[in-house]
């Protein structure tokens, strides 16, 4: 069985919109793997499958041998404590300094102080942050606040790192540094990075693995693949 | 090890926050302060009413009268059997002869001892008495019959209709006053329920967040569980010290008593401490279900 294995999903909301329809997707340990897709076109919702914000309705899904799905309310954590997940909003707490954000998880699973420190120095100097580790979020900027969710969740050294649209609220450069950073991370730490994004230039720049997904079903799924013509076509209709 | 680092940061953690969310951590220490003294207040005064019936109840004596013929043998046996009825407190019987009333009568007046000083031991027209009390005022009744039964009982009095109706209103004022209080702890449970719930709500992000990175639900709840108990304890401080001097106060300033002397307040040092302990184990335990509660909603997925 692979890493990731999803199989005959489908996922319908309540207010009736289909996110995934018949979704199959097996992605290999270490891999990087882009997701694009227009707005609104399941990216999001293959995303949280993955960590079990959402549940299928129909279909498995397996991360690192864990059937998802089957998973009780009261076991996600120790699915979570695998993963780890970059959000495009960040999600930091604002009343924590930075140090104090990324040593949160690792504070709640209950670790030694002297690892926490050690853990947490080791993944802010990964994302270099190190010297900003007494700032609050908000006297950060945009891209240093998406690096220190970055931070936050390598900090476990997860096997699965999650990006829901991390650069899309930032400028192109700073996009380039935090794609940097991811990069950095697949190759050293060797954990499989997912990403969803409609970023066509770091699509195109980096040559990774790229599935497209349009209105709930996967259209296509290329090895360094691109954000082709075919697809624009599609957001653009 | 793990387990006293997390109980550890859990506690650090709820101080923290208490002192983050001020502001909120505030609304719901008021809201706990005035709610429980309201109880305090309701508590001292259902203790009183208790105690004052209490006391006016062991205070009702009932008096038999024996028949003027009623030789001294007859006295014993009449003694013996008021003995043997159930509700008779023994050691209250008292038995007084004619002899002794009219002494006690001559002491009260003049004018009783020139009137009395005219009859010899036999015209004595005053009969003996037993003054007895009973044990439970509730079932005076039944017992005044048995009493009456007796031979050579001519009379039983203790009041009847006065202490019939006495029995019925303190057993009124006594119910309504255990409604008040439990009324009122129902409603601190709620209010401060609801004062939790809003301070919450405005950290939910904060709970998605730890469930993001993989904290687990028992976790998640104890800084909450922690926060929970510290407001209720903390906002249980004031009324505790308001039933304690307050009240104290109050005793030392009336002279104990209410009105007249015929209605005694309840000794501060009886009732305050059991009263604040109270106040505290309602305060934080409302406080740290309350708190849980709300937490509980948010951990749904």
């Amino acid at each position: 069985m692979e890493f990731i294995e999803i199989k005959n999903c489908y996922k319908v909301y309540k207010n009736g919109v289909t996110a995934l329809a018949d979704g199959n997707l097996s992605i290999e340990k270490g891999e990087f793997v882009f997701i694009i897709g227009p707005t609104a076109s399941g990216k999001s919702t293959l995303l949280k499958m993955l960590y079990r914000e959402e549940k299928p309705n129909k279909g498995e899904v397996y991360v690192g041998g864990i059937n998802v799905v089957k998973l009780r309310n009261s076991r996600v954590y120790k699915l979570r404590r695998k993963i780890g997940i970059v959000f495009q909003d960040f999600k930091l707490l604002p009343k924590l300094t930075v140090y104090e954000n990324v040593a949160y998880p690792l504070e709640t699973y209950g670790l030694k102080g002297s690892d926490i420190k050690k853990n947490v120095l080791k993944a802010l100097e990964r994302v270099g942050l190190k010297d900003k580790y007494r700032s609050y979020p908000h006297e950060l900027s945009g891209g240093e606040q998406q690096r220190v969710c970055i931070a936050r969740a390598i900090v476990n050294e997860p096997m699965l790192i999650v990006c829901d649209e991390p650069t899309g609220n930032l400028d192109p450069d700073t996009s380039k540094e935090i794609m940097d950073v991811l990069l950095n991370i697949n190759t050293e730490l060797k954990s499989t990075i997912v990403m969803a994004t409609h970023d066509k230039e770091i699509v195109n720049r980096l040559k990774k693995r790229v599935i497209s997904i349009k209105d709930g079903i996967i259209i296509s799924d290329k090895k360094k693949g691109k954000y082709e013509n075919e697809v624009d076509k599609n957001i653009e209709s | 090890m793990k387990l006293i680092r997390i109980l550890n940061r859990s506690i650090r953690d709820s101080f923290k926050s208490i002192f983050r969310n001020f502001s909120l951590s505030l609304a719901s220490m008021s809201c706990t302060i005035i709610t429980l003294i309201l109880v305090s207040l309701a508590m001292l005064a259902s203790y009183n009413v208790t105690s004052m019936t209490e006391k006016i109840e062991k205070d009702l004596t009932v008096v038999v009268f024996v028949d003027k013929n009623a030789t001294y043998e007859d006295i014993n046996i009449i003694k013996n059997q008021i003995k043997n009825i159930d509700n008779i407190n023994e050691e209250s019987i008292i038995y007084r002869s004619k002899e002794d009333i009219k002494n006690m009568m001559s002491d009260e007046s003049e004018a009783f001892k020139n009137i009395l000083s005219s009859y010899t031991e036999e015209e004595n027209p005053l009969q003996s008495t037993f003054v007895l009390k009973v044990d439970d005022i509730r079932d005076i009744k039944e017992t005044a019959v048995s009493l009456k039964n007796i031979d050579k009982v001519t009379l039983v009095k203790y009041g009847e209709t006065m202490v019939d109706t006495m029995i019925n209103v303190f057993d009124i004022v006594r119910k309504i006053c255990l409604i008040i209080v439990v009324a009122l702890i129902i409603v601190t449970a709620f209010l401060i329920n609801n004062t939790i719930k809003i301070t919450i709500f405005s950290r939910r992000n904060e709970i998605n967040i730890m469930r993001l990175v993989g904290t687990s639900n028992t976790v998640i709840k104890l800084p909450f569980l922690f926060e929970g108990l510290l407001l209720g304890a903390m906002g249980s401080l004031i009324p505790i010290l308001v039933t304690m001097f307050g009240y104290t106060y109050l005793y030392e300033s009336m002279g104990g008593v209410v009105f007249s002397n015929l209605v005694e307040l309840a000794t501060p040092s009886s009732i305050i401490y059991s009263t604040s302990l109270l106040l505290l184990i309602i305060g934080s335990g409302v406080g740290m279900i309350g708190s849980l509660r709300a937490v509980r909603k948010y951990l749904k997925i």
